[in-house]
């Protein structure tokens, strides 16, 4: 019996090992680390990512914060994140790591501040 | 003005340079920055896949910068925002700013890390119009993430190096509609996983050994015409695709940023395009340094970073009077690899040599082999080995005990 093997590129690191996964049974070869044996079951189970974009910013050298997403989210909420990032509108002082959005989408991912702006002088 | 140590550019090289000669007992130092902030490319890189290496986790560009501003905040080094440096002669640099004006500062030892620049349409020849829509993509992606704007709506990009493949998704998450990514080798120039997660995720398409081979647009870019290449890079005839399409972004290589560095008379390798140096990063003046994309263009800002440290901790020992010279031999670059950094290697350095390189070509199960007068001193097992991928190998102790003289490093079969 032939296993059904599905080919996927790691992209935890930049390394991008090529995995094999076996879908039914939950094996993964190919992987360097634990982390990319992790990614190639959840890649084909639940796939996730981590979105990373800006929000508007008010009172600031520049009118754009960076935001990340501090966990990765199901990937079919991509474009519901946007949607909802867009309407965020924010004001600086802002520190990195302070929480912008809270519990996204009820994943119980928050969207945090990726950088440090300060007031503009 | 004097100091124990300039660095010229405030980006990751420049900071992660700075610190560490800071940490080697330098406490005069002062960090140079054209920019109104300190940071560099990494503020505009908010994507993450940043410090894997360094610091054991994955950060966004933004993050990994403040890691190294908050480090250097904590100590005496100086820092100049808004400056830009006009000439270095000898160990002289002449700068200005809007605050303090025209000034010359004195330094002991300097660190060049003036990072690179975009090549753009004209360095590649794309005939056609010259409307409005056509942006590299690094340009483009100022833009965005940090000036607030948008650049367009229907997009093609030229060039499927990482800064075109993060550009692709950086536009689709923004809503734009990203209609192809043109490719003119038969391989992609960026990181696999940045194809799976840019392009593969949101189903764009790539097309290899392909180019633009016709720009139209009257004001602004109304639409670009695509060719299939042959081997020779050469469009093939009747393989024309019309894209309409308002937005041209090309990412079509990096070029070290060395106008400086030769108005200092500094040497420059025709390979890299940036400074020759030795192992400890010092250039062909003495007490001048250089570490990061100033030197060849790096993939990882882990590298960058790791250079950088070795040219401040080198820096600091030219300045406290410890610096050994040695004889020096020249690195050579043989079959299949396109250069080394560094060029050059003192055969009596007392530490492990990390040698970067890259290959010519995408290969397979191969060996990296350092030859020294007809002598294999080294070897290093390779899987795979791809021209978008900075190789890097250590050469220790023992290995450096063995060169007589001029080495050369180059690919063999390795099964």
């Amino acid at each position: 019996m032939t296993a059904e093997l599905k080919k996927l590129t790691c992209i935890v690191c930049p390394m991008g090992c090529e995995l094999q996964v076996d879908e039914k049974k939950k094996i993964v070869t190919g992987h360097t680390c634990k982390r990319g044996e992790i990614y190639g079951i959840e890649e084909v189970t639940h796939p996730t990512r981590v979105i990373t974009t800006t929000v508007k910013l008010a009172k600031s050298i520049y009118p754009m914060l960076p935001v990340k997403t501090n966990g990765a989210i199901p990937k079919d909420l991509n474009f519901k994140c946007m949607a909802i990032l867009n309407q965020v509108e924010w004001r600086a002082p802002v520190k990195l790591g302070d929480i912008i959005v809270k519990d996204l989408l009820g994943t119980g991912i928050d969207v945090v501040a990726t950088r440090t702006m300060g007031l503009k002088k | 003005m004097t100091y124990d140590l300039v660095v010229v550019g405030g980006g990751p090289a420049g900071l992660a340079a700075a610190y560490e000669a800071f940490n080697n007992g330098i406490e005069s130092i002062l960090i140079i920055e054209r920019d109104m902030e300190l940071g560099g490319i990494l503020n505009q890189c908010i994507h993450n896949g940043f410090g894997l290496h360094t610091f054991k986790e994955e950060l966004t560009g933004p993050e990994y910068a403040e890691r190294f501003i908050d480090k250097i905040t904590d100590t005496s080094i100086e820092v100049k925002l808004d400056t830009m440096v006009l000439d270095i002669k000898e160990k002289t640099i002449y700068a200005m700013n809007p605050i303090d004006g025209y000034m010359e500062i004195e330094s002991k030892a300097i660190i060049l890390a003036m990072g690179c620049r975009e090549r753009t349409r004209g360095a590649i020849y794309v005939p056609g119009d010259r409307p409005a829509g056509v942006f590299t993509a690094g340009a483009a992606q100022r833009y965005i993430n940090i000036e607030g704007y948008m650049v367009g709506k229907e997009v093609v990009i030229l060039g499927s190096g990482d800064i075109g493949l993060i550009m692709a998704r950086r536009m689709t998450l923004e809503g734009a509609k990203v209609k192809a990514v043109i490719e003119l080798m038969p391989y992609s120039n960026g990181l696999n996983r940045n194809i799976v997660q840019c392009l593969e995720d949101y189903d764009i398409p790539l097309y290899l050994s392909h180019t633009v081979t016709q720009i139209i647009g009257k004001t602004r870019l109304e639409k670009i015409v695509v060719s299939q290449v042959d081997d020779n890079k050469k469009p093939i005839k009747g393989t024309e695709k019309t894209f309409t399409c308002d937005t041209l972004l090309l990412s079509v290589g990096l070029i070290p940023e060395n106008e400086l560095s030769k108005q200092a008379g500094l040497q420059i390798d025709t390979r890299t395009n940036g400074l020759v140096v030795n192992e400890t990063m010092q250039t062909s003046n003495e007490g001048i340094f250089a570490c990061g994309n100033v030197l060849h263009v790096h993939d990882l800002v882990d590298f960058v970073t790791q250079e950088a440290q070795t040219a401040g901790k080198y820096a600091a020992s030219y300045i406290k009077d410890e610096y050994k010279k040695g004889t020096s031999v020249k690195v050579k670059n043989g079959k299949g690899i396109t250069y080394t950094v560094p060029q050059n290697m003192n055969t009596i350095s007392k530490e492990s040599i990390r040698v970067f390189m890259r290959v010519s070509t995408p290969s397979y199960h191969q060996k990296i082999v350092v030859n020294c007068g007809g002598k294999e001193i080294a070897s290093f097992k390779k899987k795979t080995l791809l021209p978008a991928e900075m190789q890097s190998i250590v050469l220790t102790k023992e290995h450096l005990a063995a060169i007589e003289g001029d080495i050369t490093i180059y690919l063999e079969e390795g099964k």
